[in-house]
């Protein structure tokens, strides 16, 4: 057999050169990197913008706490280097307490929907008890934490946990779930038991799946942490802890600053998140490719 | 005349929900022989390619499968798109428990044959249908099956794609010499590239006609214009479109051969 032939025959030119003249549908390397940031960076503009005329234009300069403009924020924030030594070090227990809780959430979460693609019943009798957790109000059952582990650090990542476990067992389960028919059938055939079916099978297929419960709860577990501070004030004080500090006391730049800067640790939390899912599954899977590159 | 390698003694089907896919079919095919089995959509060809594999059960008659090592190529490649062609035609080997300088060696040997050793170390979504398929055939190949069951392999493909893999798939049986089952719906394709062409009628499906194909192999691919191969398949066509018995050839003697 020869396959020279097929990569620009009728069967699809995938490995074949482009076509001439695409170059000028396709946008150069430096059209498609502006095409890609240029809007987000038209939006942050656009917020500034929106930003300044409230402080300036709305807000009398007695009321201007309430939302103090984007350079007394960033003066008083970020470039006070006493303010920004307290904001890092309670942002970094922030992160520890979240990712602890993250990774808590992701053996749980994986053990549990690796149970449940095991067997039915499992799945009967653990997914609605996943959704009911999910759909009871966070804030209702977090006073309950307190009084069950103390009101420390151990409440705080509890948090974390319970609000990062839904999205991982529901994705991880979808992933194992979607497996085609004819792949099952391929196993079958070969006489593939359980656990080769899952090692070699199952789990690589739901990879996509499972970065993308990750990613959506890598930042809930951020949420988690902040929502914890507001409950749980023992030990040392982290990015909530201070941003309700602030709020009592009327700082609002510095209370802008630690909500900016939770906001991004969220974002680097999901960006790392979208990389890694890039490096695993990218080369394979269409959800995990950058959509930079057409 | 050779041993059937599979039988199928009146073999019925029907499903949970009360769908009859097939009444009572009777066909064997014997060692180194290459069947092909046409019908219209829904007749049960796919399920009589299940309950040899064993995929399925009969809910009436028997099968028996005189050897275990079966090959079964389905309709889609049935790639695994995390791994490399490669890995991929290793994957029936690895399963079956295979030290692994065997299971390369196996591989190489069948990715060579079907033509794709320069695409060894590419994922599937770098390929086109056509040679996602001869990745699938050559992890079958690995396996060295004495029986090899085709669900409709080309269905897919547009047709010069098909005719063109037609041709190879004849050069990979004339120097391998296995046992074919081959369910298609094209009626060209299936007196292309086996010696018996069976021919089921609608669901539920039953043999309506079994023809012999008259050409040595290897075959050329001018064979398609010839008045001969036109006559057969047109034969084979009307027994299809008329839904009636073939009275002269509907019970041939099993595992006849003319080559």
């Amino acid at each position: 057999m020869s396959a020279d032939t097929e990569i620009s025959g009728p069967d699809g030119p995938t490995l074949a050169a482009p076509l001439q003249g695409a170059s000028r549908l396709v946008p150069s390397g430096r059209g498609r990197w502006l095409s890609f940031w240029g809007p987000p960076f038209v939006v942050l503009l656009t917020v500034l913008g929106l930003w300044y005329a409230i402080s300036y234009l709305l807000l009398s300069p007695q009321r201007r706490f309430l939302l103090p403009p984007p350079h007394a924020v960033l003066q008083v924030g970020f470039l006070d280097p006493f303010n920004l030594r307290e904001l890092l070090q309670a942002l970094w227990l922030s992160a520890r307490v979240a990712m602890a809780g993250l990774s808590i959430a992701i053996v749980i979460g994986m053990a549990l929907a690796i149970a449940m693609s095991q067997a039915r019943w499992v799945e009967r009798s653990l997914f609605p008890y996943a959704v009911i957790l999910q759909t009871i109000p966070i804030l209702a059952l977090v006073p309950l934490f307190g009084f069950w582990f103390g009101f420390g650090l151990t409440s705080r990542v509890l948090v974390c946990v319970l609000i990062a476990l839904f999205p991982i067992i529901a994705d991880t389960l979808f992933g194992l779930r979607s497996v085609e028919q004819d792949h099952h059938d391929l196993f079958t055939l070969h006489d593939a038991g359980r656990l080769t079916r899952l090692w070699k099978l199952q789990l690589p297929a739901a990879l996509p799946a499972v970065f993308t419960g990750l990613r959506v709860s890598a930042g809930l577990s951020v949420i988690g942490a902040i929502v914890g501070d507001f409950f749980f004030k023992q030990g040392e004080p982290g990015i909530g802890i201070l941003i309700d500090l602030y709020r009592s006391r009327l700082q609002s730049e510095q209370m802008f600053s630690a909500i900016i800067l939770s906001s991004l640790f969220g974002v680097l939390v999901f960006w790392f998140f979208g990389f890694l899912a890039r490096r695993v599954v990218g080369g394979w899977h269409q959800s995990a490719r950058d959509p930079t590159v057409s | 005349m050779a041993k059937p390698v599979l039988t199928f003694d009146h073999v019925s089907k029907r499903f949970d929900d009360g769908t009859v896919a097939l009444a009572g079919v009777d066909l064997s095919v014997a060692s180194g022989e290459f069947v092909s089995v046409v019908g219209p959509s829904g007749c049960g060809k796919s399920t009589l390619l299940r309950i040899a594999s064993g995929l399925t059960g009969v809910s009436d008659g028997a099968v028996l499968a005189r050897t275990d090592k079966i090959g079964y190529v389905f309709q889609d490649p049935t790639l695994l798109p995390w791994r490399t062609v490669q890995a991929n035609v290793e994957l029936l080997t690895e399963l079956g428990g295979l030290p692994k300088a065997e299971r390369r060696r196996r591989a190489n040997e069948a990715i060579k044959l079907v033509g794709l050793s320069d695409f060894a170390h590419h994922r599937p979504r770098a390929l086109s249908g056509g040679m996602r398929m001869r990745v699938s055939l050559a992890r079958s190949l690995t396996l060295q099956p004495e029986l090899f069951l085709f669900d409709e392999p080309f269905g897919a493909l547009d047709e010069i794609t098909r005719e063109r893999l037609n041709d190879e798939l004849l050069q990979l049986y004339t120097t391998q010499r296995f046992t074919a089952l081959f369910v298609t719906h094209s009626v060209t394709e299936a007196v292309f590239v086996s010696e018996r062409v069976v021919v089921l009628s609608r669901r539920p499906g039953q043999v309506l006609g079994d023809f012999p194909v008259p050409f040595e192999y290897p075959r050329p691919p001018g064979l398609r214009f010839d008045e001969g191969f036109a006559h057969l398949a047109g034969e084979v066509s009307a027994c299809l479109r008329g839904g009636r018995r073939h009275a002269s050839q509907a019970s041939p003697p099993r595992g006849s051969t003319r080559r």
